[in-house]
């Protein structure tokens, strides 16, 4: 075997649409591509000449999985433009906003993506065949996450009640107790999640990642922070520009996301777990420590591990903020625009996700930059991908294709947020 | 009887609209018990062939390649329904249509060159026959599950043609145009999500599409509707 060429057409159990191209020769990867054909859909472009006022409900449609990442994302951009800050009970709810999103978007990516390699399935529906107590917990545990974002946001889906500011009509405690008796019953769920994710079987790989994520005084962070690596770099949101270049590589296919002029860092569970680990709330901690698992996490299959103890904090830290509301006396904290460049960045399930515009004296939008992690991501998987096929080489084609597929989920890949993605259609001369 | 095939199909959009199939936590299972969900790439790496009984769509048409997909969707489809505005009216994507779209390829992209797009996103109905449109960005939970249920009796679903108004009646929400004068596209939306907006004291920014009887010309009088939708008279 000399040649052999690697190809999984349309990747599955991932969000939005990907394919996957890999080549050897005598023994040696040539090549490897994680292709994302997601058809552009030119947000950065489409924002410009529109009202300040408008990215939260424009960009949270680059995403139907993480909107309130693009919706938090956005406003704090805004805001920093403004001048505005958000902060006492308004934060608290965007808080909490933000925990329903990852309780949901991790739930749906352990039980009805992930698992199923463990498991050797080929859906979540599949599993449920056999599973189906497990698989009706991980749906009620979403569930708990879509209505929690739902009243806090409207709807699970694209909320409507995110503004530049805060929100158009703060929740009433009242619209928040049931959501509480649901979130109490998720937090169960969450903790039998971890034991259960803690007993899988595990492929002993682990990659000496380069981690970046958000870090916050005051919280394992999710809404703000500032940018810190696992090499000992830390800066402000405001720096991104001088730190993090996009290049488009002359024979790729995608932007590549540069942390000072070096590619291949990760953003993600993994990453916020390395950096962050000590302020997950007590409960979390204490699950970690019940099934032996240490503060950094290296091993990709693993991340399924850290997305269990990150739903279980986002649970328990919700259930919190529940329990101190009180309804705020104003809904939003009024912004009036001014010229000016302003960056906002939080922590989607997937990883960092950066905003930048430049707004005119009226108000409009001059210029928009969206860095979404999976962009950042992009040259790390195929990293994974290149040390996972080398030395399996040998195997039968269609068994390393699917784990290599595998390796592709294990990052859970939003490929939808095609903002910032090229794949597409080269042109061959 | 056999077990009729579904299959699930992404062009140009966000996922929310397939993500609402797998938001229907309570019935997910039982639907799934109901039909052979032989294509789904977002929830499954099994692919199933053709033909399917029932085919839903979410995105828009806006390259080459999605325009012959979508003709193939229709050939091996007994039905085609396309799920959210953007593969019902071409989606928040559309509003390239008002501009250059070479223009926005510079601005997002460092090389134009590797870039192939139509110029217009448009929604399916413009290319294959489609056999049901449902409305909303994204699109409801309940009324997917009636377009379900409906294909899978054979008969046609039934879907409120009415407007948002309806629906803050119904709610009995205050009107936010009358009690605080704020815009409001409500009376030319078409329902479906219950008047959400309104009841969160904001004005209705039409995500659910225009009600085919809309008299937007009234509306477009009104103060302030012009200034915060700027594109609404433009596509009037
Ligand atoms: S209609 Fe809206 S929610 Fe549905 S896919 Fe398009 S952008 Fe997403
Ligand atoms: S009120 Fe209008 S914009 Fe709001 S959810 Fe309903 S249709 Fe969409």
């Amino acid at each position: 075997m000399t040649h052999k060429t690697i190809r999984v057409g349309g990747l599955s159990r991932v969000e939005g649409e990907g394919s996957l191209f890999i080549q050897a020769r005598q023994g040696r990867i040539t090549d490897v591509q994680l292709n994302i054909y997601e058809p552009p859909r030119f947000f950065e472009a489409l924002l410009r000449g529109r009202a300040y006022t408008e990215p939260p409900d424009i960009t949270a449609r680059i995403c139907g999985i993480c909107p309130v990442a693009y919706q938090m994302s956005a406003c704090q951009a805004l805001e920093s433009i403004c001048d505005v800050t958000v902060d006492g009970p308004l934060r608290d709810l965007r808080l909490l906003l933000y925990y329903g999103e990852w309780i949901e978007s991790h739930a749906l990516h352990i039980y009805l993506l992930h698992a199923p390699d463990f498991l050797g399935y080929p859906s979540g529906v599949a599993m449920a065949a056999d599973h189906r107590d497990l698989v009706e917990r991980g749906l009620a545990l979403k569930k708990a996450g879509n209505e929690l974002v739902a009243a806090v946001g409207g709807r699970a889906i694209h909320p409507i009640n995110v503004r530049v500011g805060g929100f158009y009509r703060a929740p009433s405690k009242r619209e928040l107790t049931p959501v509480a008796e649901r979130l109490r019953r998720a937090r169960d769920a969450a903790v039998a999640t971890v034991r259960w994710v803690a007993g899988f079987d595990f492929p002993d790989i682990e990659h000496d990642y380069r981690f970046l994520a958000l870090t916050h005084p005051g919280e394992y962070a999710i809404l703000s922070g500032d940018v810190a690596t696992s090499d000992g770099l830390r800066f402000p949101i405001a720096d991104w520009p001088s730190h993090v270049v996009e290049e488009h590589l002359p024979h790729s296919t995608a932007l590549h996301a540069r942390l000072d002029g070096v590619a291949g860092y990760l953003t993600g569970p993994l990453a916020r777990y390395a950096l962050n680990s000590p302020q997950l709330s007590g409960l979390t901690r204490q699950a970690a420590a019940e099934i032996g698992f240490g503060p950094i996490c290296r091993n990709p299959y693993q991340s399924i591990i850290v997305r269990a103890l990150e739903t279980l904090h986002a649970c328990d830290e919700a259930l919190r903020l529940i329990d101190d509301y009180i309804e705020p006396d104003r809904p939003f904290v009024p912004a009036e625009p001014r010229a000016g460049i302003g960056h906002g960045a939080s922590e989607a399930p997937r990883g960092t996700l950066y905003h930048r515009y430049r707004l005119d004296a009226e108000g409009l939008i001059a210029e928009a930059d969206i860095v979404p992690p999976t962009a950042q991501n992009q040259a790390r998987i195929e990293d994974d991908l290149r040390a996972l096929a080398e030395p399996r080489l040998a195997l039968p084609t269609a068994e390393l294709a699917a784990l290599c597929e595998r390796a592709v989920r294990n990052h859970d890949p939003c490929i939808s947020c095609s903002a910032h993605f090229l794949d597409l259609h080269i042109h061959h001369d | 009887m056999s077990v009729p095939k579904l299959a699930v199909w992404k062009l140009a959009s966000c996922d929310g609209c397939q993500l609402t199939l797998l938001d229907c936590e309570d019935e997910l299972l039982s639907v799934a018990a109901k039909v052979e969900i032989a294509y789904f790439l977002e929830a499954s790496s099994f692919k199933g062939r053709g033909p399917y009984d029932l085919s839903l769509i979410e995105g828009s048409v806006t390259t080459e390649e999605d325009l012959h997909r979508v003709q193939h969707i229709r050939r091996v489809s007994k039905h085609v329904v396309t799920i959210g505005a953007c593969a019902t009216a071409g989606g928040i994507q559309a509003l390239r249509n008002f501009a250059d779209v070479r223009e926005f390829i510079s601005v997002v992209y460092a090389r134009p060159d590797y870039i192939a797009t139509l110029e217009h996103s448009t929604p399916v109905s413009a290319h294959v026959a489609v056999d049901f449109e449902l409305r909303g960005c994204p699109i409801d939970k309940r009324q997917l599950l009636e377009v379900l249920s409906a294909f899978l009796a054979g008969r046609r679903p039934v879907i409120p043609e009415e407007s948002v108004c309806v629906e803050c009646k119904e709610r009995g929400n205050p009107c936010v145009m009358v009690a605080h004068g704020t815009p409001c596209l409500g009376p030319v939306t078409q329902a479906g999500c219950g008047a959400l907006c309104p009841a969160f004291n904001r004005g209705c920014f039409g995500c659910f599409g225009p009600l085919r009887s809309a008299n937007a010309a009234t509306l477009a009088g009104l103060p302030g509707v012009t200034r915060t939708f700027s594109d609404f008279q433009e596509a009037r």
